[in-house]
């Protein structure tokens, strides 16, 4: 099994083991060793239909989701590629533990319009008990974000 | 003061299930009134966020927080016409207990001529120890003075 298919392995069981982020619909696409965040568009995302803008509580969820799977994602990796995690830990089935929320903090700097968005996420800090991440979701343009956030998360013990 | 009237709430729901995501998370509203609002969120498998638990996403409890907030701030008596959020922090104290219904419990406690601030709290069954606690703050849009000087109707 080569590094790349592990890469992929890893990231598509952590996307597809949780049934909140099949209901939203976010997808992951992979740039090496980067991630971007896709929420593709669809009626149910709306908060006002009058606008119609995204429900807040989507694009605060979509942003927590980035940054929890950049984490998870980025740790289950480095554990992989280090021995410190077997191959059998990217199985169904076997759920290594994942970060856990402490606080989330998200600025809304504009409204989400009625199409899809994208998010990355970067790791300000990650040490063995506290990690925080930083996120940030746009639209039609990586520059004009419309909403970010900081994520702080409690890391699961060493395995 | 009292709630809204009964009238009032049943409006209210009707907003409330005219929005495609609160409709799709099941919320609905059980006391509205004054910069108050209290939303419940049905226990649902697809909003899991730990399969290996079943605990709930905290995104969704999230979703649920902002409109238990929102709806505090377009229920609060400077009658604004509409709100938005600017700013969400939440804390998140434990896991949700899997199969309970979640509550949360908004109060839109200050407001400026153009801000909101909101506190939201978040509980399954156990109401003595919160699942989460937020602050917040809206915008607030007042309705618009009428062109004659008069008070708005």
């Amino acid at each position: 099994m080569t590094a790349y298919q592990n890469r992929d392995e890893a990231l598509a069981w952590l996307v597809g083991a949780v049934p909140y982020i099949r209901f939203l619909g976010i997808r992951f696409d992979r740039q090496g060793d980067e991630i971007t965040a896709h929420l593709p568009f669809q009626p149910m995302l709306i908060g006002n239909p009058v606008i119609p803008a995204l429900h807040g509580g989507v694009t605060a969820a979509f942003l927590e989701v980035a940054a929890i799977i950049e984490l998870s994602w980025t740790t289950l990796w480095e554990d992989l590629s280090a021995g410190r995690l077997g191959p059998d830990a990217v199985t169904p089935g076997h759920l290594p533990p994942l970060p856990k929320t402490i606080d989330f903090t998200v600025d809304y700097l504009r409204s989400g319009q009625a199409r899809d968005c994208f998010a990355k996420a970067r790791i300000n800090r990650s040490g063995r008990r506290y990690a925080s991440v930083h996120v940030d979701a746009w639209q039609d343009a990586r520059d004009k974000p419309f909403a970010s956030a900081v994520v702080h998360f409690l890391m699961p013990e060493a395995p | 003061m009292p709630d809204a009237n009964p009238d009032t709430l049943a409006v209210a729901r009707q907003f409330m299930a005219a929005l495609p995501h609160a409709r799709e998370l099941g919320l609905t509203i059980i006391r509205l009134g004054n910069g108050h609002a209290t939303i419940t969120m049905p226990y649902d498998p697809r909003l899991v966020g730990d399969p290996a638990t079943g605990v709930l996403h905290g995104g969704a409890i999230s979703a649920l927080m902002d409109t238990a907030s929102g709806a505090a701030v377009l229920s609060h008596p400077a009658a604004p016409v509409s709100t938005a959020t600017l700013d969400l922090r939440i804390d998140y104290f434990r896991p949700a207990t899997p199969g309970q219904a979640i509550t949360a419990r908004a109060d839109c406690h200050h407001v400026t001529r153009s801000v909101a601030f909101i506190r939201v709290i978040a509980t399954d069954q156990d109401e003595t120890r919160p699942v989460a606690m937020g602050t917040g703050a809206f915008t607030l849009d007042r309705p618009r003075p009428a062109a004659t000087g008069k008070a708005p109707a």
